[in-house]
């Protein structure tokens, strides 16, 4: 039963936010922009309860709930969001979007 | 317990990089309820049972269903398969996985030149987090219950279709 240094959980929050940064940007799918949202947020979550298990506070958990509701919130909104942009254009492509009033 | 944190942390960093490069909407989203399980088992090592527990309920459970009703509603086709293979190709992934990994880089050498402390791997469970919750944290409960709120109307107003109503005399003036 060794114990787990803190670098290895913030490097592996900085892996994991990295991977969706990346997807982010590489991808011109509006769902999956969507996604990797998801993991960046998850990612930021695993930081606060590597840092919450750093000091034995229950803070970082708190915190990671309060990501939690953001997360259910926004994919919800974006979700909508999504399927009217679909009936609108017909297309998921994110770049077709970019004129108001479209 | 660092061996299971190994073995989790490889699971979720994998399973993450398959999300980012299927081209398959669904095969992408079971992709990534694999990540969010191995994340959960690395918060049940890290001493967080009780947001182990909510990770696989909200984030596996509800969160990954909803995108996956959604995509159901959407109806997408094996175009869109072909389409997703055509827009990922090498010369728009190269810039930003470039620019992207330097800034980890930077990140990870940072992170190398601390100190090593190591946690205690105590377990915090529901009872102190709930303590803290309602107790210093009550604002930030309250403040949540208003965002799901309006999470709630702004996803009913946006998620309705408008019927088309076309009155009776502008029809009519189209023919």
């Amino acid at each position: 039963m060794k114990a787990i240094p803190a670098e290895y959980g913030l490097v592996l929050a900085a892996v994991l936010f990295m991977l969706g940064l990346i997807s982010l940007l590489i991808r011109r799918n509006i769902v999956f922009m969507l996604i990797s949202v998801e993991i960046m947020l998850n990612a930021a979550g695993l930081a606060f309860i590597v840092a919450g298990s750093r000091w034995n506070q229950p803070d970082g958990q708190v915190m990671f709930l309060f990501i939690l509701t953001m997360a259910a919130a926004e994919v919800s909104v974006g979700l909508a969001l999504i399927l009217q942009i679909y009936h609108q254009l017909k297309t998921l492509n994110s770049d077709e979007a970019s004129k108001m009033k479209g | 317990m660092l061996i299971i944190f190994y073995i989790a942390s490889a699971v979720a960093v994998i399973s993450t990089v398959l999300v980012i490069t299927q081209h398959n909407l669904v095969h992408a989203l079971l992709y990534l309820v694999v990540s969010f399980l191995a994340v959960a088992m690395a918060f049940y090592v890290l001493g967080a049972p009780f947001i182990a527990v909510l990770e696989v309920i909200i984030y596996a459970g509800a969160i990954v269903v909803l995108m996956i009703f959604v995509i159901m509603m959407l109806n997408l086709r094996q175009e869109s398969v072909e389409q997703e293979r055509k827009w990922l190709n090498v010369r728009i992934v190269a810039g930003p996985v470039l620019l992207t990994i330097v800034l980890a880089g930077e990140l990870l050498y940072m992170l190398s030149t601390e100190a090593s402390i190591n946690l205690s791997g105590d377990v915090i469970g529901a009872k102190a987090v709930g303590i803290s919750l309602y107790g210093p944290y009550v604002i930030g409960v309250e403040l949540s219950g208003i965002l799901l709120m309006a999470g709630i109307v702004g996803a009913y107003h946006l998620g309705r279709q408008k019927k088309k109503v076309t009155h009776r005399f502008l029809e009519k003036q189209e023919e």
